[in-house]
């Protein structure tokens, strides 16, 4: 039973990669594809081993930046979100302004970043945090607003206090969706790093394919690119599984028997 | 209602008239409502749906303040949230991530003098817990999540959390509306048998009619909105009732009565 579950869980995606590979490789070899243009998956390959120990290096250096930036998005937006979702107040003052920040593309702050912190792994982590923590703010302030009124009355009736509301059922009712929050958000901050660094750094993956590409090495701007997107899946997938260990009970999917 | 002697007398609405805002507007939910209920009585309000009956219970358990009018508990005046009442709603809202004997112990957490002991005596209420759980045939259940459950096995569970720190009332707001027919007929012995046994003071509110006669000693009808009580009614078959004395000759008598007065209230 187990390993016709595993088969058809991982068959189905293999086969399309690797066929995505196999028809890539084919119609560049077909259609005689210069290799500055665009390098088939085998010459991708050769560069990736060629120029494995820069690889290695520059993309450490955006894992880096990515969760130094992602870990200060989740204190800060896990601290928000909170705020926003104990308090019309808060939530009242706050959210026109944040909403208007978010449709910021972050793109464009990369610049002022640089003339305040100069070129490097400041801007870096600054432009992962920025993009990051938005979506963190807004899952948990739901998961506070989207409390069952009936619940809150069952409380209060007994004399808890808005405190302890809020703890024992607030904060429990919004992890599922801080967690579901952590799998888009980490994606995101990885992106804001490498837009980061492709404008304005001295390493990381991003810098590395943009050097790459202006000395015309296309096959390694390609193997950047596999880079970074092994990377983002990677890290999809790890906080993908935490969020699933930690609050498998909102699943109510088998999988908890596990 | 002037048969009954003042010291009879635990809970009472006099003259309760509560508005609310809606859309800029003032909605008139319940307009001078009156009605006295023993210690020990099981009173069910019946009446057509958005009458205002949940809001009575708000009142009731010291949640919203009405604005014209008191309620009292006890001879003292409703001004707060009240600690001797245990609540039930349609929905069980039980917290999917407690298991089910932690969502009974939830009240006692919150609830004083309980929440300042719980630690230290948690066996002891752990024990207490069990007892009520097995009352309402939920043994062995104690270690399910709320989905691993039926949808009846969670209103138990959501009625054994209203009476874990032992309430004077038990405020019920169509507790078994959302059940198929025959899980609700078997909750309502559950109830019966519960109350029976400890004697609590029972408000509860439907637009179940069979439900009202088989459950209440007192069934009050309530007209539509603004909801004002148009009748009283006791019901005097007697205890502990079955589901065949649902057929008998007096409790369809009562039945009929009652769903007269909801017929003119209803003007059909």
């Amino acid at each position: 039973m187990k390993r016709t579950s595993l088969l058809t869980e991982w068959l189905p995606p293999l086969v399309v990669i690797v066929s995505a590979f196999a028809i890539w490789e084919a119609g560049v070899a077909l259609l005689r594809v210069p290799e500055f243009i665009l390098p088939g998956p085998s010459a991708v390959w050769v560069a990736l081993v060629k120029w494995r120990e820069a690889i290695w290096f520059n993309a450490s250096q955006t894992l880096y930046t990515t969760l130094v930036g992602f870990a200060m998005a989740l204190a800060g937006g896990m601290g928000l979100g909170l705020a926003i979702g104990y308090s019309t107040l808060v939530y009242r003052a706050l959210y026109p302004l944040l909403v208007a920040f978010n449709s910021v593309p972050k793109a464009a702050i990369v610049p002022v970043l640089v003339i305040w912190f100069g070129i490097g792994t400041v801007p870096a982590i600054l432009t992962a945090f920025l993009i990051s923590f938005f979506p963190i703010v807004v899952n948990v302030a739901t998961g506070l607003a989207t409390m069952e009124p009936e619940l809150q009355d069952v409380l209060r009736s007994l004399g808890a206090s808005k405190r302890e509301i809020f703890m024992k059922v607030g904060i429990p009712r919004s992890l599922p969706y801080f967690f579901a929050s952590l799998k888009v958000s980490v994606t995101l901050a990885f992106v804001g790093a490498v837009i980061s660094e492709t404008v304005a750094a001295n390493k990381g993956i991003g810098y590395l394919m943009i050097a790459a590409s202006s000395r015309f090495e296309v096959p390694l701007v390609f193997a950047g690119l596999i880079v970074v997107a092994a990377m983002g899946v990677a890290l999809f997938a790890f906080f993908a599984v935490i969020e699933h260990r930690l609050t498998g009970w909102a699943y109510r999917g088998p999988a908890l028997t596990v | 209602m002037s048969n009954l002697t003042a010291e009879e007398t635990f809970v009472r609405l006099d003259n309760v008239t509560l508005e609310y805002q809606h859309e800029g507007q003032a909605v008139r939910a319940v307009e001078d409502v009156s009605l006295t209920v023993r210690r020990g009585e099981f009173v069910v309000v019946a009446g057509p749906s958005g009458c205002g009956k949940t809001t009575l219970l708000k009142v009731l358990a010291g949640l919203v303040v009405p604005g014209n009018g008191s309620a009292s508990v006890g001879n003292v005046q409703v001004r707060g949230p009240q600690k001797n009442v245990g609540m039930a709603f349609q929905n069980p809202i039980l917290l999917p991530w407690r298991k089910v004997m932690d969502n009974v112990l939830l009240p006692l957490e919150v609830v004083a003098p309980h929440k300042g002991r719980f630690r230290r005596h948690r066996s002891e209420y752990v024990a207490q817990a069990r007892e009520l759980l097995a009352s309402v045939g939920l043994e062995g259940f104690d270690d399910r999540h709320p989905w691993q459950i039926s949808g009846g096995q969670q209103q138990r569970a959501s009625l054994c959390r209203a009476l874990i720190h032992n309430p004077e009332i038990l405020l019920l707001d169509e507790p078994f509306g959302a059940l198929d027919a025959f899980t609700r007929e078997e909750l309502w012995q559950v109830l019966q048998a519960l109350w029976m046994q400890r004697r609590f003071t029972v408000l509860l509110v439907t637009h179940d009619l069979r439900e009202a006669v088989f459950l209440a000693d007192t069934v009050y009808v309530m007209s539509t909105r603004p909801g004002r009580i148009v009748s009283r009614t006791a019901v005097d078959v007697p205890r502990p009732r079955t589901l065949e004395d649902t057929f008998s000759a007096q409790f369809t008598e009562t039945y009929h009565e009652i769903r007269r007065q909801i017929g003119e209230v209803l003007g059909r």
